[in-house]
């Protein structure tokens, strides 16, 4: 199959890792995987702020680099949680029923990475190996605004050699929410406080989950605490085998 | 939202409870110093969360049900003005009297002079979350009538000179120690050898509450429910207080926001049933009176009802946020809530507090007056899956972030930082240098360094990523 990567922002700039075991791991599976270029950001950012005005030149942008292809998958969630539920509602906001339509189209093909593997490509066992010991955060996007169910589970319980810890209150944002970490620094904080207490007390070694931006909060309160515990994306582990 | 003649109107400044002193992120700041509601608030919304889960869980067609609320108050407010004037109708042909209030000033005027008008100096009150919300007590108050509240957690909150923290639960914020010295202290009457044991605590509140409602003659009620079809009202609640306020005295007065109103009786089949489990996770409610205007020779022999707007035209006239006048009160979305279990109501300034008072305060109150509200949540959404009448409230909260952006006449710096950064964005170029820029921070965010305002929230507890050497796209180009 034809693969679209929509390796979001946040990945293509700070988390390369999870896009590029996106790639490595779609073709270990047969896939051809192409990235559209002129792709930049999917503008939640710009939408949960209040900006919606702004973010609308980057729906229309993300429609046009995606709108040619059959399949599109990110690394992510959130931002195709915005791409399903947002990217229409910002364009019939500004009275762009033609933008709201074909956005529409583009996210009736766009897939989260555990959505892809399980939903489109029958996949559950993607052969991967990864040795350590594992928790996993089911971020809040995927969960509540995707529905992504056990699929991320599934498919790690498939992983050789890795130990799943399950994750105590493992449904409870972990205070991320994109700006509400700067705006309400407070609260966030006590959250991921709550979180960190959470993923310690599984020992796992690793915390992971599917999405970078959930990961990049939750490793930086670990990293802070010097805990040792490392944020490593699903794509990675999913990626991982006994050679790599 | 479209207006026309000044109307539809929000709902008035310097009365009521609709406002705090603070904005969200600072009023947060103090309760998440405090380790006793920290404690209390985890405890208690675990508690009612595992309670009302399990009941839920009970029910094959939970979900059917939640169409069919969500799908009756859709018809409700679509055909709002029509079911109010057959209430009015029917009310009136039961005996009972019908004011209509535009806002919170005119219903306390209202109140106060149907009290007048009885020669009391004292009413009894039903918990009623619309009587809170227009200030009636402070305006009873300053006209010389004595409020008494019966309901135990509202009286805790009235004798202790503080404001309710929970919609359901309004004293969850407060320790039996705590409440053993508000007794002793404002209690009239009390046993000086109170102990703080929850029996004993409520005996003494027990022995108070009896004695006030056997000598007094007004009462003051809200309603959860008005059936337009019957004129009938019905109050819902756990302890039989509240029937006491409905049945002993011989005036009561009613003060219902407009949206409460539904249209047929069978209606109240569907609410009955989610509204308990939603709430306190029973799978009955305890206490459930009704009552259809004034029946001789039983109950109260004088009936009010003051229809209350106080800014639910305005929010009604909202497409968006007109889902938010579905809400029946239940705080199930308040129990779920991460960021209200850390922060607590009084973070929320308003009387209704938790994700369902980050949008009822800025709508009723309009968006200027309650700025940091639509802000105060991670936009997890456990709010949505919920809320028994499925209200949206992660869409309305970013609507109401649209709305508070859009009405900014001057730019903000943000506003200026967003403009650029979507500018940037949209144009690959531009992107992929401000990537090449992101990698100089690796010198800036190095680890333990802090970053300027505002964004110093974020390193106060964590460390920020180090940029990688090479983007994504870099690595693909070079493949």
């Amino acid at each position: 199959m034809r693969i679209a990567l929509f390796a979001t922002c946040l990945a293509d700039t700070m988390f390369p890792a999870a896009a590029r075991a996106t790639v490595e791991l779609l073709e270990r599976l047969g896939h051809e995987v192409v990235f559209p270029a002129e792709q930049t950001c999917c503008g939640q950012m710009h939408i949960n702020t209040g900006y919606q005005k702004d973010a609308l030149r980057l729906v229309r942008r993300h429609v046009r680099s995606f709108a040619p292809y059959d399949v599109v998958v990110a690394p992510s969630g959130s931002c195709v949680g915005s791409v399903r539920h947002q990217h229409a509602m910002v364009a019939r906001k500004f009275d762009d029923e033609r933008l709201a339509v074909r956005a529409e189209d583009v996210a009736s093909r766009t897939y989260e990475l555990s959505e892809l593997l399980v939903d489109v490509l029958k996949v559950e066992d993607v052969g991967a190996y990864y040795p350590h010991r594992v928790t996993y955060h089911p971020t809040c996007h995927s969960l509540r605004v995707l529905r992504v169910g056990d699929k991320p589970l599934r498919l790690l319980r498939n992983v050789r050699g890795l130990d799943l810890a399950e994750l105590p209150a493992a449904e409870q944002c972990c205070g991320f929410g994109g700006t509400f970490a700067v705006k309400n620094a407070d609260t966030s904080t006590a959250m991921l406080a709550d979180k960190m207490r959470h993923v310690l007390d599984t020992g796992a070694d690793v915390c992971t989950a599917g999405d970078s931006s959930c990961l990049m909060h939750i490793g930086g309160g670990l990293s802070r605490l010097r805990t040792g515990v490392r944020t490593v994306h699903l794509a990675e582990i999913l990626a991982s085998t006994e050679t790599s | 939202m479209t207006t026309f003649l000044g109307m539809p109107v929000t709902a008035p400044r310097g009365v009521g409870n609709l406002r705090g002193d603070e904005s969200f992120p600072e009023a947060a700041r103090t309760a998440l110093g405090d380790a006793q509601l920290r404690r209390n608030l985890a405890h208690a919304t675990t508690t009612i969360r595992a309670k009302s889960g399990r009941v839920i869980d009970e029910l094959p067609d939970w979900q059917q049900l939640r169409d069919a609320g969500s799908a009756l108050k859709a018809y409700t407010m679509a055909n709002l003005p029509l079911l109010l004037e057959q209430l009015e109708e029917r009310v009136v042909a039961a005996g009972g009297v019908v004011h209509w209030a535009a806002d919170a000033n005119e219903a306390n005027r209202i109140v106060t002079e149907l009290v007048r008008a009885t020669g009391e100096q004292r009413v009894i009150k039903v918990k009623s979350m619309a009587t809170q919300e227009i200030g009636l007590n402070e305006a009873l108050e300053a006209a010389g009538i004595e409020p008494v509240e019966t309901d135990l957690a509202e009286l805790i909150v009235q004798l202790g000179h503080d404001k309710p923290s929970h919609i359901l639960v309004p004293a969850i914020h407060r320790n039996r120690a705590e409440i053993r010295e508000i007794f002793l202290r404002e209690m009239p009457g009390v046993d000086p050898a109170l102990t703080d044991e929850p029996a004993v605590l409520a005996g003494a509140a027990r022995r108070y509450l009896r004695e006030t409602f056997l000598r007094t003659k007004v009462a003051v009620s809200g309603a959860n429910f008005a059936v337009a079809e019957t004129g009938t009202l019905a109050v819902v609640e756990s302890e039989g207080n509240g029937r006491m306020c409905l049945t002993l005295p011989e005036t009561l007065i009613t003060v219902m926001g407009v949206e409460k109103v539904v249209p047929a009786w069978q209606d109240l089949e569907v609410f009955l049933q989610l509204l308990p489990r939603a709430s306190t996770g029973e799978r009955m409610n305890p206490y459930t009176s009704m009552w259809t205007g004034v029946t001789p020779g039983d109950g109260p022999q004088s009936f009010h009802l003051v229809l209350l707007d106080n800014g639910r035209s305005a929010v009604l006239a909202d497409e968006v946020g007109r889902q938010a006048l579905h809400c029946i009160r239940c705080s199930a979305c308040l129990n779920v809530c991460p960021v209200y279990e850390r922060a607590g109501g009084h973070a929320y300034g308003s009387v209704y507090p938790g994700p369902i008072g980050a949008i009822l305060s800025p709508l009723l109150t309009g968006v200027e007056d309650n700025a940091s509200l639509p802000y105060a949540s991670s936009l997890c959404g456990a709010c949505f899956d919920a809320c028994p009448v499925k209200i949206d409230i992660p869409a309305i909260l970013v609507h109401l972030r649209g709305e508070h952006v859009e009405a900014q006449n001057r730019p903000t710096p943000e506003g200026i930082a967003m403009a650029a950064a979507a500018y940037t964005m949209d144009h690959p170029r531009l992107y992929a240098a401000a990537q090449r820029a992101a990698r100089l921070s690796r010198l800036a965010g190095r680890r333990g360094r802090g970053l300027p305002p505002p964004l110093n929230g974020w390193t106060a507890g964590r460390d920020l990523p180090v940029p990688p050497k090479q983007t994504f796209r870099e690595w693909w180009a070079g493949r």
